[in-house]
């Protein structure tokens, strides 16, 4: 299109998976809570009110610092931001502005089969303000500060992204870490994370005037937000028009940025060192504690893992990302934690969740409980081993107990009962094959001139006389040695 | 003469049955009825305290424990949060604003089994030297009803003078409870910043704001010291108690004191009376067998303006909460949410509130941040620092509370400037976060005024201890 380039830099609002508020006592989880429930004369501001810092907000902001790759700062402070606004009760936001609990860090992304490292600036704690809704018709708002407090950690990337393609895999990758490191509930729908991109075009090394879209809350939206931008903004350059510096927002239903707020809008936030909360040390012995409790396996862990069971790159980003396809249904890559030491099971169970499970998820036939999952992938690999499933009859059986909400007792016995064991008892297949060699004399000829093809008509009926259950391999060797008998 | 008597034996009297906890309600409220003229209550928590002191006497009755403070009334600034009145902090904008929970100081102290029995008057959000920026009226000085009892615990300190109750509470930014003690002859104390929580009290300057009994006597003020004192995890800034037991004084030898005097708080400015006043203590203390010298503290005259820098602009943070959206008063009739919030918080701020929240806003706008709130800080620092030096050579430092005694009402109340400067040595210890006394030094021409003790921060024991000494030989 142009000999444009575009220059990306995201900031990612991570909201952290604690019990409580970021300083108060009051619980976190606001998705399924009716309006202003989870308050308290804290997140209200009340007069008097004073915050105190959750521990927990720490821990998770440091293990959020081992899964980008660093050390988390020993000494952080928070700030006040001011604005007024009705979501925001004190009139100021709490959030850290030079003393960042963490500095620096990346995040590796995968382009056209190449790795490119995205340098990560910083990541800092803050609350969340709550939510205004503007009812259509009416002349008032409602605000609800059930989200007012909530911990927040805002990642800041390094402007190194320079595609929309690139801003898409960083903000998945980032999505992926957070989630492995378990920092966030990662609920995008609810807007667990929230992306800012900030979006200029340049034809030399000098960079152009950015615009940065805001709340963005699919990693699709990231990528449209910021195909639109370039494309507007250098249509605008072309036209010899000047790009201006604002604030827009995302239509995702006429798929277009708009104006928001123009830069001689932009608050001067008056910041400044927050009184009521001391610098947050944290000593060796916290830091050492939160590295150790760290979930051993991250994204690269994985990757070399799969890798090392044989699976292409594309099953491997398949389960990967098979977190964010199946949110808390169920976690695959656990499953197959568990087997690591038995390589054969680890691979088989790899190997069923890429080509039969995630795709009948995707078709929606998933009812059954994810406590039952592992149980009923064992028996299917345990019954394919023993010959007694075909693997046509282990995708059916499957799909049919994962369509149930639970497991029947042993999975063999109903397997038995609904007729999906293959029958591998060799006394039992040889009567029958004998019973279709005696109906079908014309095949058998066939056979002895050497025409191999009727074998195949021969094993058909074996299965149809032993309605599917037969074992078609050994039939076939039985429909050979008894020929060769004849 | 007294109408109470020490604040341990008024509970004493309580718990052993000699006089009870509603009899003791009662009589404060009657006397607060009376004195009504000086204007130094906001609201009387009326049925509450009855309410509490009869649970008090049932408890007794039964023998179950009630505490250390058992029947025993006490007054609060009207920025406390507290049941059974409305908080207000004197402004306009809290008018009618029922708190929704206690400070834990007020909690701390019922748990004792005492009873707040009324609010006192203060200047609006304790924005002042005099109560005249109360939005509701001037309280009178005890000694001379046409003179201001001082701020901006100025109802506090007067109600303690009236003897309305025992003893009362008040909060002290820069000095406002030492320097309406000073005015009203009554013990004002300001302990080490982070002692007593600030949880439930409505905030000032957050980093200097800290809580403190007005009392009659030193001893006083350390037994209620003690029951309001401890670690509180609702406020993050609190200290760990270096001392134990602030209701048990040592006992201090004079003669082993070296007390520095600071030059500059001895300087021009110093109204002669308040002057002869200091010299007289100086002089019965050097007669004790104390060392007195005199100290310089160069930066101590950057002491205000660093405080008028630092302190709106915490003001005009912590006051961004009263918009009129979820509590207070609230502008009807607007037409958007802009003419809410200015019409809103422009009737229900009062004059120096709204120059404070314009001086702060100023100080941390961008571009102005670095040459005033950040300079200032450094100063601060500073100021710190040389206050440290001067704890290594002396025990504890003495001077007048404030340069004045009580003024006319009206007379500084054109003059921002010259109210400020009531502050100008009591600043330093909010500044540095350690704790100062004022002790009544005596009446000059019929007016009190007292001295100002400091130690160095955690001392609190021990300047309460030497505090005490020094109240004797006044």
């Amino acid at each position: 299109m142009s000999d444009f380039e575009p220059t990306i830099g995201i900031e990612c609002h991570v909201q952290l998976k604690t019990k409580t508020k970021l300083f108060a006592a009051v619980g976190n989880d606001a998705r399924e809570a009716e309006p202003n429930t989870l308050i308290s004369h804290i997140c209200l501001g009340m007069p008097g009110a004073l915050p105190y810092l959750n521990e927990q907000a720490v821990d998770l902001a440091c293990r959020a610092a081992f899964a980008l790759g660093v050390e988390p700062q020993k000494f952080s402070k928070f700030d006040r931001k001011h604005y007024f606004y009705p979501d925001l009760p004190k009139g100021y936001q709490i959030t850290q502005l030079h003393h960042p609990i963490v500095l620096g860090g990346k995040v590796k992304i995968k382009i056209d089969g190449k790795e490119k490292p995205i340098g990560v600036t910083r990541a800092h704690l803050e609350e969340d303000a709550g939510k205004n809704t503007h009812p259509e018709g009416k002349d008032y708002s409602l605000v609800d500060l059930n989200r007012a407090g909530t911990p927040l950690l805002e990642i800041v990337s390094e402007p190194d992204l320079h595609s929309a393609q690139e801003a898409k895999a960083y903000a998945t990758e980032l999505y992926l870490l957070m989630k492995y490191a378990d920092v966030t509930e990662g609920d995008l729908y609810h807007g667990n994370m929230r992306f800012d991109v900030n979006v200029s075009v340049s034809k030399d090394s000098k960079l152009g005037i950015r615009t940065e879209t805001k709340n963005l809350n699919s990693f699709k939206s990231v990528e449209k937000a910021i195909e639109y931008e370039i494309k507007r903004q250098t249509e605008l350059i072309q036209k010899g028009k000047a790009v201006t510096q604002e604030t827009r927002g995302w239509d995702d239903a006429k798929q277009k940025t708009t104006t928001q707020r123009s830069k001689e809008e932009a608050h001067d936030y008056r910041y400044m060192p927050d009184p009521d909360i001391p610098p947050l040390e944290l000593t060796d012995k916290f830091i050492n504690k939160v590295k150790s409790e760290m979930p051993v396996m991250m994204p690269d862990d994985w990757r070399y893992k799969l890798k090392g069971l044989g699976l292409n790159d594309q099953q491997i980003e398949i389960l990967i990302q098979s977190e964010l396809e199946l949110q808390d249904k169920i976690s695959i890559l656990p499953l197959i934690e568990q087997h690591l030491s038995d390589k054969a099971l680890a691979k088989f169970l790899a190997n069923w969740n890429v080509n039969v499970f995630l795709p009948l998820v995707r078709e929606g036939k998933l009812k059954l409980g994810k406590d039952y999952h592992l149980a009923l992938e064992k028996s299917i690999y345990d019954l394919t081993n023993q010959n007694k499933l075909s693997s046509t009859n282990a995708k059916a059986l499957f799909e049919k107990l994962i369509s149930q909400e639970k497991l029947p007792e042993k999975v063999e016995d109903y397997a038995k009962a609904k007729g999906y064991i293959q029958v591998s008892d060799e006394s039992e297949i040889a009567k029958i094959v004998s019973d279709v060699l005696t109906a079908n004399p014309q095949a058998v000829e066939d056979i002895k001139k050497g025409e191999m093809k009727a074998t195949g008509f021969l094993v058909g009926q074996v299965m149809k006389a032993s309605r599917g259950q037969a074992n078609p391999a050994l039939a076939q060797k039985l429909i050979k040695s008894q020929i060769d008998k004849l | 003469m007294s109408i109470w008597k020490s604040i341990e034996e008024e509970a004493k009297d309580v718990a052993t049955g000699k006089t009870t906890a509603v009899a003791n309600v009662e009589k404060s409220l009657k006397l607060i009825d009376e004195k009504q003229e000086y204007k130094a209550i906001i609201a009387t928590t009326r049925d509450r305290a009855l309410a509490r002191a009869k649970e008090v006497d049932q408890k007794i009755a039964k023998g179950a424990p009630v505490g250390r403070l058992a029947g025993v009334p006490f007054i609060a600034k009207d920025n406390f949060l507290v049941f059974g009145a409305d908080t207000t902090a004197a402004s306009n904008i809290l008018k009618g604003f029922d708190a929704p929970y206690q400070a834990t100081a007020i909690e701390k102290l019922e748990s004792e089994g005492a009873i707040c029995v009324a609010k006192a008057n203060l200047d609006a959000f304790a924005h002042g030297s005099s109560t005249e920026n109360s939005d509701y009226f001037t309280t009178l000085n005890p000694y001379d009803k046409s003179r201001v009892p001082g701020g901006s615990s100025g109802g506090s300190a007067a109600a303690v003078a009236l003897e309305l109750s025992p003893f009362a509470l008040g909060t002290d930014t820069g000095g406002s409870i030492r320097l309406p003690a000073s005015f009203c002859g009554v013990v004002g104390y300001k302990p080490t910043y982070g002692l007593v929580s600030r949880n439930g009290v409505i905030a000032m300057g957050s980093s200097l704001d800290v809580i403190g009994p007005l009392t009659r006597t030193v001893e006083d003020a350390g037994f209620v010291t003690e029951l309001i004192a401890g670690k509180d995890e609702l406020d993050s800034t609190m200290i760990d108690r270096a001392e134990k037991d602030y209701s048990q004084l040592d006992k201090v030898s004079l003669g082993s004191l070296n007390i520095g005097i600071v030059k500059e708080h001895m300087g021009g400015g110093l109204d002669p009376g308040v002057k002869t006043n200091v010299q007289r203590v100086i002089s019965s203390l050097k007669k004790a067998g104390a060392n007195v010298e005199e100290i310089s503290l160069p930066s101590s005259k950057y002491g205000l303006a660093v405080y008028y820098i630092l302190c709106p602009a915490e003001v005009s943070s912590n006051l961004s909460r009263y918009d009129g959206q979820r509590y207070g008063y609230s502008q009807e009739g607007v037409n958007n949410l802009e003419e809410s919030y200015a019409k809103s918080r422009s009737h229900g701020f009062g004059d120096e509130a709204k120059r404070r929240i314009m001086i702060g806003t100023y100080v941390l706008s961008s571009g102005y941040y670095d040459a005033y709130y950040q300079k200032a800080q450094l100063v601060r620092t500073k100021i710190i620092n040389e206050l440290s030096s001067a704890f290594k050579k002396f025990d504890v430092l003495l001077g007048p509370t404030a340069p004045m005694n009580a003024f006319k009402i009206g007379e500084n109340i054109d003059d921002p400037l010259k109210m400020y400067l009531t502050d100008v040595i009591t600043v330093s210890a909010n500044l540095a976060g350690s704790p100062a006394i004022s002790v009544p030094a005596g009446l000059v021409e019929g007016l009190p005024s007292g001295v100002q003790i400091m130690a160095p921060q955690n001392k609190d024991k021990f300047l309460l201890s030497v505090a005490k000494r020094i109240e004797e030989i006044v």
